[in-house]
């Protein structure tokens, strides 16, 4: 079954065309990568598919929905979670109080049906010492598992990582790793940008490669890894 | 072990026996107080309850609004038009002043939401001064010049004889007791409102709102609908605000209930000074407003340039308001909002 389908999907800012032409299928249950270098328009992708920006061409289904004209709110209630790339906490509230917020709209439940749920996923992030935190005062780390937290906690059915990796030592990122592990076992479809490429491909079943805003490649992770293309474009930057 | 949430602390539980104490003794106090007092805090008390509003928007909401004047005057008109042209009693008019402002409301916001932060702003008192212009056009209300409350129907109000009787007072001392009552009844309600919603899951919607919009719609908050929610529940409350204060003054005219100084600048001082986005700032705010305006009224302009120095000084000194000041340096919260997590993993930490 199709988790997501892309079919020509365009958007251009002005005269730049930061998604050009884009179609891909993510089954239900896969883990995709994405990777391509900065300014390839990754991260316009993600918004494309949350919703917080619209298309100009093409459609977008969900589930086989199609959800191109549906709200970020509304495609969050379907099931689509995300991690912003820059951290974006509520900053005055909470570690929990955050959670408490996507969890309750997210799926439109009260605050004490979700109240477990929300401390299971702290504990499964390791943030639950930090429940009681205003997210203005945490750490980057903290800030990236609080990220992935929120986004848990809304229960997607597939879930969006922006470059959650980056700017960790080796150590946290395997314990993100670990911890994006689990939450893929438990059958949550994934699509991960990330610049860390030896994190990606640890969890990653599947590679698309985007570059100018179109899909150069996309296939089996070593496949992709070892083609010309992409290659050349990490020359540098393959650690 | 299980986890639990609690949002309650020390001082809460004793803010909620000395806050019934006090209600007690506010109820009580036309039985003890002069005519002098009851005015003054009738005064204490409707303001309280438009900054609580204007909090609730600006504050919590975003919305930084400078026409509420729009709301006031529009429920203070529409207290007149009830009682002027279709005989009503002046006390369940109030109710009309509320629906009338809700009214006027729908399409204030349905305009000025297409505006933000700065344009917001000025949205609002632009569609106030166009509400203001068109009710000065209004000949049966007295056009510009304004009018007041027929006689009869401020002798006849509701409960006024009962008052009288009761408390031996003449009556138009009665008059002001019912309607330092009402305020009463309308600030309690007003801050255990916001309260309540403060604590429910649309309040942390509005916190989420208020700190970042976007990552606030992609958790499936509906960021639309509570602008929607705060904008009208605020009219709504300053529209019964305004139809009480002019039921007391009984007397109205377009330039007074439209005015901008004493409905929305005196406001966002009471708030500002206090502390913005906070149950406890408007109440402070509005007892050091009250104490300035007692201390300085005989010295004309003075007054406002006083008034606004100390806002300037204030919003450079504490950002927060002199209640964020306190609580900062205290960790005091009397309307605790914050929801704390306890058991479970957390039980052997400092936390």
């Amino acid at each position: 079954m199709t988790m997501l389908a892309l079919n020509n999907v365009s958007k251009s800012f002005g005269a730049l065309t930061v998604t050009d032409n884009v179609s891909f299928d993510v089954p239900k249950g896969q883990a995709l990568g994405i990777i391509g270098p900065n300014g390839a328009g990754k991260s316009t992708l993600f918004n494309l598919i949350t919703g917080n920006i619209r298309s100009d061409h093409g459609s977008i289904h969900f589930e086989d929905r199609n959800v191109t004209k549906v709200s970020a709110m509304e495609r969050c209630l379907t099931g689509i979670g995300r991690s912003f790339q820059i951290p974006q906490p509520f900053e005055k509230l909470t570690v929990y109080e955050n959670l408490l917020v996507a969890a309750t709209h997210g799926r439109n439940l009260s605050e004490s049906d979700v109240r477990d749920d929300c401390a299971d996923v702290l504990e499964r992030t390791e943030l639950i010492k930090r429940a009681n935190t205003p997210a203005g005062q945490l750490s980057l780390l903290e800030r990236k598992r609080l990220e992935l937290s929120r986004a848990m906690a809304t229960q997607p059915k597939l879930l969006l990582l922006d470059e959650i990796a980056g700017g960790l030592t080796e150590g946290e990122c395997q314990a993100l790793i670990r911890t994006i592990k689990e939450i893929h076992a438990q059958g949550v479809t994934i699509i991960w940008i990330e610049h860390v490429l030896h994190a990606l491909t640890s969890v990653a079943e599947r590679l698309l490669v985007l570059d100018f805003g179109k899909v150069i490649g996309i296939g089996e992770p070593d496949e992709i890894m070892a083609s010309k293309e992409v290659q050349e474009i990490y020359l540098g930057i393959e650690v | 072990m299980a986890y639990s949430v609690t949002t309650q602390t020390p001082a809460s539980r004793i803010t909620a026996i000395l806050g019934v104490i006090l209600i007690v003794v506010l109820l009580a106090l036309p039985f003890f107080a002069g005519r002098g007092t009851i005015q003054d805090m009738f005064f204490i008390l409707t303001m309280l309850v438009l900054a609580q509003l204007w909090n609730l928007l600006a504050g919590y909401g975003g919305l930084v609004s400078i026409g509420q004047q729009a709301f006031v005057g529009m429920g203070a008109y529409a207290l007149f038009g009830t009682v002027i042209l279709w005989g009503f009693d002046p006390v369940p008019s109030i109710l009309f002043a509320g629906v009338a402002a809700l009214v006027i409301a729908v399409p204030t916001a349905f305009f000025a939401f297409r505006l933000n932060g700065a344009y917001f702003a000025i949205g609002t008192w632009v569609i106030a001064e166009v509400v203001r212009l068109l009710v000065a056009q209004w000949k049966t209300l007295g056009g510009g010049t304004g009018t007041s409350l027929p006689r009869d129907a401020t002798r006849d109000m509701w409960f006024v004889e009962t008052i009288e009787n009761t408390l031996g007072v003449r009556s138009a001392a009665a008059r002001d007791i019912l309607a330092y009552w009402l305020a009463l009844i309308l600030a309690l309600a007003t801050i255990g409102g916001i309260y309540w919603l403060l604590r429910t899951r649309r309040g942390l919607a509005l916190a989420a709102v208020r700190d970042n919009t976007e990552a606030a719609k992609s958790v499936g908050v509906d960021a639309g609908r509570m602008k929607w929610i705060v904008f009208l529940s605020s009219a709504f409350g300053t529209g019964l605000a305004g139809g009480l204060i002019y039921m007391q003054k009984a007397r109205i005219s377009p330039d007074a209930a439209f005015s901008v100084t004493d409905w929305t600048a005196y406001v966002i001082f009471i708030v500002v000074i206090g502390g913005i986005g906070t149950v406890e700032g408007p109440i402070i705010g509005v007892l050091v407003f009250f104490a300035l305006q007692s201390l300085l009224a005989d010295f004309g302009s003075w007054y406002l340039m006083t008034l606004g120095v100390l806002a300037i000084v204030i919003m450079l000194v504490a950002p927060r308001g002199l209640w964020g000041l306190l609580s900062e340096r205290t960790g005091l919260h009397l309307f605790p909002i914050r929801r704390r997590l306890s058991g479970g993993k957390l039980t052997t930490s400092e936390e």
